[in-house]
């Protein structure tokens, strides 16, 4: 297990993320809706930022696991959490949130879950670190950190509120 | 490793029920978004398999099969070859060539559903089977009174009516037992089992020991006439709510609740139905929420 990400560089790539979300915003009201789990505590600590830079933001927390493609081939179902979205997203300019972009099937499962609420006008994508290895035609609007990893490789993300430490890890697979 | 069959509530350990009753909030949480459904179950075939006539429980599943995305089929029994003397084993088979991933079985016979789960690779969830269980109605019950009394350990519900053959009063206590609620029945002596659990045979010492929630067992009429109660109006005088024990219920602040269908004026008087801590409504919306967190858990072993 390799650490590819401390708590300096995780911080660094969330404020790249609201640097690049702030900038393209405008006067605009700013829609955040992070994936469980992590994906809401990244979106939290952007809505923070953006806050801090004077911007408006909503905040919304989607949980994935009934719109996921892959229940009948698991042993035992996700754990279910709640999704709080309360706010009105017809015609608004979501983003979605997320840890990590990897084949994009969370996404896509994100995109059904979210389309269920509401038909936004515009959905964007911002990830704290793409990994590569798409299985999906999907890309990130926004990027924190690139990472370079193998396909088989197991990427863990640590967050502080969850996990009670922020490291971004690499295990790999030969 | 989930499970493939849900049979009974003896068999849950406590850490199984707070999982159910846990996920079933953000099922219940879908229903107030414009889109109600799921798709979890999308491709998965719901069989419905009731050999005892139901429209509450029938449809609560056939709800929550459909919010998940599921493919419902009823197979009507009344009017099947069942009636024409085929046997439940027949029948099974039968249903296994339809391919069905989940069966929900309702039977006179106690026991018959978890042998039809024995028989198939299909998930079969128990939706009531003799005086035996009614684990569904359990789940709803007990998620129903943890929105009310959060902290469920210590609170206390007493179980008024026909125990003795009733299903949903043996789900429903061992349910509550599991959770640290304190339960006790209350009935016609000969209708009460004498259990571990406190008993009753008398209404006005089962309020005095204080209860949180009185449940109402309804009344089944086909046992009337077996002289196991006299008449509707004596029954209701003696363990119903009537309009004048309904104040001091008010006045205590106490919950109500019953399975349903309700008989009115005979276990409950009608100003119940619009006293404000009076659930049996809210039971209804949350069977299907219930509903909903025990077919997204089960597995069925089927390819």
């Amino acid at each position: 297990m390799s650490l590819a990400l401390n708590q300096s560089a995780i911080a660094t790539a969330v404020s790249r993320l609201a640097d690049q979300i702030f900038q393209a915003a405008g006067h605009e009201t700013i829609d955040l809706v992070g994936i469980r789990s992590r994906g809401d505590e990244v979106a939290e600590r952007v809505a923070a930022e953006l806050r801090g830079k004077g911007a408006q933001v909503r905040f919304g927390v989607l949980d994935i696991s009934l719109y996921r493609d892959d229940l009948a081939h698991l042993s035992s179902n996700p754990k279910l959490q709640s999704s709080e979205i309360d706010f009105p997203i017809d015609e608004s300019r979501v983003i979605l949130v997320d840890d990590v972009l990897f084949t994009g099937r969370t996404i896509r499962a994100a995109f059904d879950a979210l389309f269920d609420y509401g038909r936004p006008r515009v959905v964007e994508l911002a990830v704290l670190i793409d990994r590569g290895h798409r299985e999906l035609p999907i890309s990130p609007t926004y990027v924190g950190e690139y990472l370079q990893t193998a396909r088989l490789d197991h990427v863990v993300v640590s967050l502080e509120k969850t996990d009670g430490k922020d490291a971004v890890e690499i295990i790999s697979k030969q | 490793m989930a499970r493939k069959d849900f049979l009974d509530i003896v068999s849950l350990d406590r850490e199984e029920i707070i999982h159910l009753l846990d996920q079933a909030v953000p099922f219940k949480e879908l229903f107030t978004r414009s889109v109600k459904k799921v798709p979890a179950l999308k491709g998965k075939t719901v069989l419905m398999l009731f050999y005892e006539p139901s429209t509450r429980t029938l449809s609560s599943f056939e709800v929550a099969a459909k919010r998940l995305s599921a493919d419902v089929t009823i197979f009507d029994v009344p009017h099947s070859s069942v009636t024409k003397g085929e046997s439940v084993r027949d029948t099974i088979d039968t249903l296994q060539a339809m391919r069905a991933d989940y069966i929900v079985v309702r039977h006179q016979l106690a026991g018959q559903p978890a042998a039809i789960a024995r028989q198939t690779g299909a998930s079969v969830i128990n939706a009531g089977d003799g005086a035996h269980a009614h684990p569904t109605q359990g789940l709803l019950d007990a998620f129903t009174f943890r929105e009310v009394c959060p902290e469920m350990a210590g609170r206390k519900v007493v179980i008024m009516g026909d125990v003795l053959h009733s299903r949903v009063a043996r789900s429903t206590s061992t349910i509550l037992d599991k959770l640290g609620v304190e339960v006790a029945f209350c009935g016609p002596g000969s209708l009460v089992p004498r259990t571990r659990f406190k008993r009753f045979t008398n209404y006005e010492e089962a309020m005095k020991w204080g209860p949180d929630v009185v449940y109402l067992l309804r009344v089944q009429k086909e046992r009337m006439d077996q002289s196991f109660f006299p008449s509707d109006r004596e029954y209701h005088n003696v363990y119903g709510i009537t309009e004048e024990r309904l104040k001091r219920i008010a006045g205590e602040g106490i919950y109500v609740m019953h399975p349903g269908p309700i008989n009115r004026g005979v276990e409950l008087c009608d100003g119940v139905l619009d006293y404000e801590r009076c659930l049996i409504s809210r039971q209804v919306e949350n069977g299907i929420a219930a509903r909903m967190s025990v077919l997204y858990d089960l597995k069925p072993q089927v390819s």
